[in-house]
């Protein structure tokens, strides 16, 4: 057993080494040099200021934004604090709570029922995404939020959706913070 | 469902069993050469090994419990010591004593259950140091068990089994590493980070701040992937969006962790000289995976009837779900997390229906064999494979063998020896926990889904899987605690035994196959194997799954709510 311990703490010391040390700041120094933007959030930023990640969700509660998913990390959509909300299919928890939000959004889009993403919590917390059916659904809101034709809002939820590569590849998705920074090009203030 | 989601999970497979074959004989390869690979002398001659000094089962198993015994008590130190060292830019403190056991154990022991959430918890430096690291020792420590198993089957009369440490620094180095540059360099493309930076601060559109953690998580991902260990840098594991970032990283995702796994039967019908005793094994594992991704998303596709009511117009169930993966990709995403003993997630599975979630927590409890962990999936099928010629042999009254080598009282003892420490440990601290006082305040949810909980807690610990009915509090004393215990037994007390056969194996003779022997390659084997896996597992299990998830999918159906 002991003859056994030198090679178990070398062996041991020089894969830490290798996979624990020269491994991830090898891999670091690639990703800064080859995809800086990536390698650092894939972060949106517009004057020197940084707006968010394209890649994370943010809380919208104003009529004037397209609203994204149920957040339940931290005080919703904390992006030091990813979660989701873990409540069983029968928790009476999670059927109080989409009752409650699935009553809110039918109300504010004016609709009697809802895609079934809309009153749904996400995995991470983070999703940046809704369904193409959710975004619709909240053109006529935003639209009269904003003093918009309804037309060229719903355009530009057209242009935004991302539809699956070859038609199979992925979910058909629209990316809601892109969709409200190019909403706010639009019709700022 | 869908013929798109359908078209993207075979696509995954086509992909995954494309790459394993080449893989696999590529491993045959490597650990079958008797010459040493560049860098390879100058880092025993420093370790003081010899390579060509070949182990006994005994001195093998010793030797991988002392490596990873120092594996643990490095893992431990470096978290409670966190706080003393470099690289933790949001200033974390050590962790508590019982979640450093916890977590040391669960790293060690390829599980990476996680009772904590990375971002708010772990510094960069335990990240890298310590958790990357056990991510690729405790994968290569599986390989090296399994190629040390193969080995007893290839050999005749043979005393020794191989040597411990050059699979593990073959394993590490030739098999793991490698790959595991690829699959990050992929991740980075797709969009996941790679930075040392601890966090930025962003300025909402609406007005607000939102910190958004980062981290060297890209080279953390490709081996959590790889090497089947499931634990994410982020408390949301691979459903967060810089972990999975979109479908192509999800498809990558899913290949990683696939494919070391498929490519360990290659490996091993190579080794014995018998390609198609591995594809037999490899059949078994992918139809049995198959119908377990089937199984999810036909349930998460049926959905939950609760939901709809409340004005839903489509029953299918996203809760706990992204939606840049939908519900195919969850599925697929589910069963091959469970079934491979890796258990990162994309969708929570306490939040899937419960017949969707009954299927991982089955997979767990088969033993994670379908494919089951790198390396460890394979000893368990192999396992699997001696207990289903004896019933075979049982049934016409003949000695069986497998491959050659006679199958006899000693083997079968220790085979059902392994088999019986799961539900031991399983069944054993589900019952004690869902008993103790100080246990219940942990669950998040009531009736029915509450055992569950419990019972997926310590299938996924004993398993070595690691994903979770997150609900659970599992960061109390008890359950760190037992929950470490549980994975150091699924892991450590299973693969004694499987050692001894080994060393009882390789010592047999190789026997000629005769009219009268059972072939282990054809349709009738496949069929026997995937039997007596499901009959085993459903004996087992079958009570307490009625009580957890079963219970809860007719009280759904009934309108029930808890």
């Amino acid at each position: 057993m002991f003859s056994q311990l030198r090679p178990a703490l070398f062996l041991f010391a020089i894969l830490m080494l290798v996979t624990g040390i020269a491994y991830p700041f090898f891999m670091t120094g690639v990703a800064q040099a080859v995809f800086p933007v990536q390698a650092n959030g894939s972060l949106i930023v517009t004057n020197g200021q940084v707006q968010g990640s394209r890649l994370i969700g943010q809380t919208f509660t104003n009529n004037r934004y397209f609203w994204p998913r149920i957040s339940a990390a931290g005080a919703g959509y904390d992006a030091g604090a990813s979660s989701g909300a873990n409540l069983g299919p029968t928790s009476k928890k999670l059927l109080d709570r989409v009752a409650a939000d699935a009553e809110r959004i039918k109300a504010a889009d004016g609709v009697s029922s809802l895609p079934p993403d809309a009153a749904t919590a996400s995995a991470s917390g983070l999703d940046p995404d809704i369904s193409p059916a959710y975004a619709l659904q909240q053109v006529g809101r935003v639209a009269k939020a904003r003093n918009l034709a309804e037309d060229r809002v719903k355009a530009l939820v057209e242009a935004h959706i991302n539809r699956p590569d070859l038609g199979v590849f992925g979910e058909p998705r629209v990316n809601v913070l892109a969709l409200n920074i190019a909403l706010d090009a639009l019709s700022p203030g | 469902m869908t013929l798109a989601g359908w078209l993207q999970i075979i696509l995954v497979f086509a992909i995954v069993i494309a790459a394993a074959w080449p893989l696999g004989l590529y491993m045959a390869r490597l650990f079958g050469r008797t010459e040493l690979l560049p860098a390879e002398g100058g880092l025993y001659r420093l370790a003081g090994i010899d390579p060509r000094r070949e182990q006994s089962w005994m001195a093998y198993a010793l030797a991988m419990l002392l490596f990873n015994f120092i594996g643990f008590v490095v893992l431990y130190l470096l978290q409670r010591l966190q706080f003393y060292l470099p690289l933790d830019p949001q200033g974390f403190s050590g962790t508590s004593e019982h979640l450093a056991f916890n977590t040391a154990w669960s790293f060690v022991a390829n599980t990476n259950w996680q009772s904590y959430g990375g971002e708010t918890t772990m510094s960069h430096f335990t990240q890298m140091a310590g958790l990357t690291v056990q991510n690729f020792l405790s994968a290569a420590t599986g390989i090296a068990l399994a190629v040390a198993v193969t080995r007893a089957f290839a050999r005749t009369e043979a005393k020794t089994i191989g040597n411990f440490w050059v699979d593990m620094t073959r394993a590490t180095l030739f098999v793991l590493l490698p790959l595991a540059v690829i699959v990050a360099l992929g991740f980075m493309f797709l969009g996941v980070p790679q930075t040392l930076q601890g966090s930025v601060e962003a300025t909402t559109l609406e007005g607000a701040k939102q910190v958004i953690a980062l981290g060297p998580v890209a080279s953390q991902e490709a081996i959590k992937q790889l090497g089947t260990n499931g634990g994410g840098f982020f408390n949301a594991n691979s459903s967060h969006p810089f972990e999975g970032p979109n479908e192509w990283a999800n498809y990558l995702s899913i290949f990683a962790m696939l494919v070391v796994s498929a490519a360990m039967p290659v490996m091993f019908g190579r080794m014995v000289g018998d390609m198609r005793q591995g594809r037999a094994l490899l059949i078994v594992m992918m139809v049995m995976l198959i119908a377990g991704v089937a199984a999810i998303y036909w349930s998460e596709a049926s959905g939950n009837p609760l939901l709809s009511q409340l004005g839903i117009d489509s029953p299918a169930n996203y809760e706990g779900k992204e939606v840049r993966f939908g519900l195919a990709m969850s599925a697929l995403f589910a069963a091959v997390t469970t079934g491979l003993s890796c258990g990162a997630v994309n969708a929570m599975h306490a939040s899937l229906t419960p017949l969707g979630g009954l299927v991982p927590m089955f997979l767990m409890q088969l033993g994670e064999i379908l494919p089951g962990g790198v390396g460890s999936g394979l000893y368990g099928m192999i396992v699997m494979a001696l207990l289903s010629v004896f019933i075979a042999g049982l049934m016409v009254g003949r000695t069986p063998d497998y491959l050659g080598k006679k199958i006899e009282a000693k083997e079968m003892k220790l085979a059902v020896l392994a088999i019986l420490v799961l539900p031991l440990v399983i069944l054993g601290f589900t019952a004690i926990s869902a008993m103790l006082p100080m246990a219940l305040p942990s669950l998040a949810n009531s009736g029915p889904h509450g055992l569950s909980e419990i019972l997926y807690a310590f299938s996924s610990a004993a398993g070595n899987n690691g994903s979770a009915f997150a609900g659970l509090n599992a960061n109390t004393p008890w359950f760190n605690t037992t929950l470490g215990i549980a994975m150091a037994m699924g892991r450590f007390a299973y693969v004694i035994p499987v050692m001894a056969i080994a060393g009882s194996l390789a010592a047999k003779k190789r026997i000629p196959h005769t009219q009268g022997s059972f072939p282990t390659h054809g349709p009738l084997f496949i069929g026997l194997l995937i039997g007596v896996i499901l009959i085993l597992g459903g004996l087992q299990y079958f009570p307490a799954l009625a009580l957890g998830p079963i219970v809860e999918h007719f009280a759904m159906l009934a309108g029930q709510s808890f």
